[in-house]
């Protein structure tokens, strides 16, 4: 691994080697450190955002997993063991969701530990480097520069190199997840996991248990009127009679001509 | 000698400790040569558990660059292979 060492290290101080006059390479060394801070801290908070989606997302698929568990047990009460085995069916697919976002929400947690830990060790080295830089301007002699400034710079753009590699790595591991989170939202704006009662073309397991409740309301409500008022029933048979006065005759000319 | 674990940070290793962390590095660059991943996992685990159990962490407003820096623990081949070619994971 010794040749990461070298490597790494050229690369991190190549960006310090650039300004004529040593202290103005303090200042602007300073400033890339700033800038690093920044960076690492933006770092910090998208990470959390992105925590947050998959959290917000895992709430809407337990609650649907919830719902079909719901209605699983629904359509067993009402002797629909196919219904209920297609909503088992697809609360088993949604399991295998959730137990996927609890592992990115696992490993996006991690990520934003290590950055909140490397935003902490940046700030250290960057205050540390302030005071050696106002030191080192203070007492500015140019045998002595060279040397001092060469220690302060050689310890913090290593750590420059290693916390812009962890901002880099974070974003990349989000990127992955942003994608996958995208197809979940999409799934969810389809309709496909939404709410039973709502319009839509996604959930027929509620439709039929609702057109199945439906049905047998209207049965009861029927056998409820029948049993209360029998005629009001038969009536019905004969609406024409009431309400079409005018065409009154008509079926008991019928009658009596048959 | 001071042993920096990318996103980790930095520690001071006692020098005696070195010989055989070295018997554990060239296991992780043996690793990487023969492109096993579940080899170099737990290769590169091991080292950096050596290293972390040997060593003592430096305060964190040191300035002091490292004579050796390792991969961060969830790095993988293809990571480490772009390491040491010097482009790809570091910023520059």
């Amino acid at each position: 691994m010794k040749r990461i060492s070298t490597i790494f290290r050229a690369k991190a101080n190549s960006a310090l080697d650039k300004a004529e006059d040593p202290r103005e390479t303090l200042d602007y060394s300073y400033q890339r450190q700033l800038e690093m801070l920044t960076k690492v801290r933006r770092g910090v908070a998208d990470v959390a955002t992105s925590r947050k989606r998959i959290e917000l997302q895992r709430n809407q698929l337990q609650t649907q997993s919830d719902k079909l568990a719901g209605q699983a047990q629904k359509s067993i009460d009402m002797g629909r063991e196919d219904l209920a085995r297609e909503a088992l069916t697809r609360k088993s697919a949604l399991t295998g969701q959730i137990s996927d976002l609890d592992a990115q929400h696992a490993q996006l947690q991690g990520e934003e530990e290590k950055l909140t830990l490397a935003s902490q060790r940046l700030q250290a080295k960057v205050e540390s480097f302030r005071t050696r830089k106002e030191t080192i301007k203070a007492t500015y002699t140019a045998a002595e520069a060279q040397t001092r400034i060469g220690e302060a710079f050689s310890g913090i753009s290593e750590e420059m190199g290693d916390v812009g590699m962890a901002v880099q790595r974070a974003e990349d591991k989000t990127q992955a997840m942003q994608a996958r989170a995208g197809a979940i939202d999409e799934l969810i704006a389809s309709g496909a996991l939404d709410d039973a009662s709502s319009i839509n073309r996604g959930d027929d397991i509620s439709r039929e248990l609702e057109a199945m409740s439906t049905q047998s309301d209207v049965e009861s409500e029927l056998a409820a009127l029948k049993g209360t008022s029998p005629q009001a029933i038969e009536a019905t048979d004969t609406p024409a009679a009431t309400a079409e006065p005018t065409t009154e005759e008509e079926p008991v000319e019928k009658g009596q001509q048959s | 000698m001071i042993v920096r674990i990318l996103g980790e940070g930095q520690l001071e290793v006692p020098d005696d400790q070195i010989e055989s962390l070295n018997e554990l590095d060239g296991a992780v660059e043996s690793a990487v040569e023969s492109g096993d991943e579940a080899v170099f996992s737990a290769s590169l685990t091991a080292l950096l558990d050596g290293v972390r159990r040997s060593g003592s962490a430096l305060p964190e407003d040191t300035l002091h660059d490292s004579d050796l820096i390792l991969p961060p623990s969830d790095a993988t081949i293809a990571e480490v292979r772009e390491l040491l070619q010097g482009d790809g994971l570091i910023p520059g």
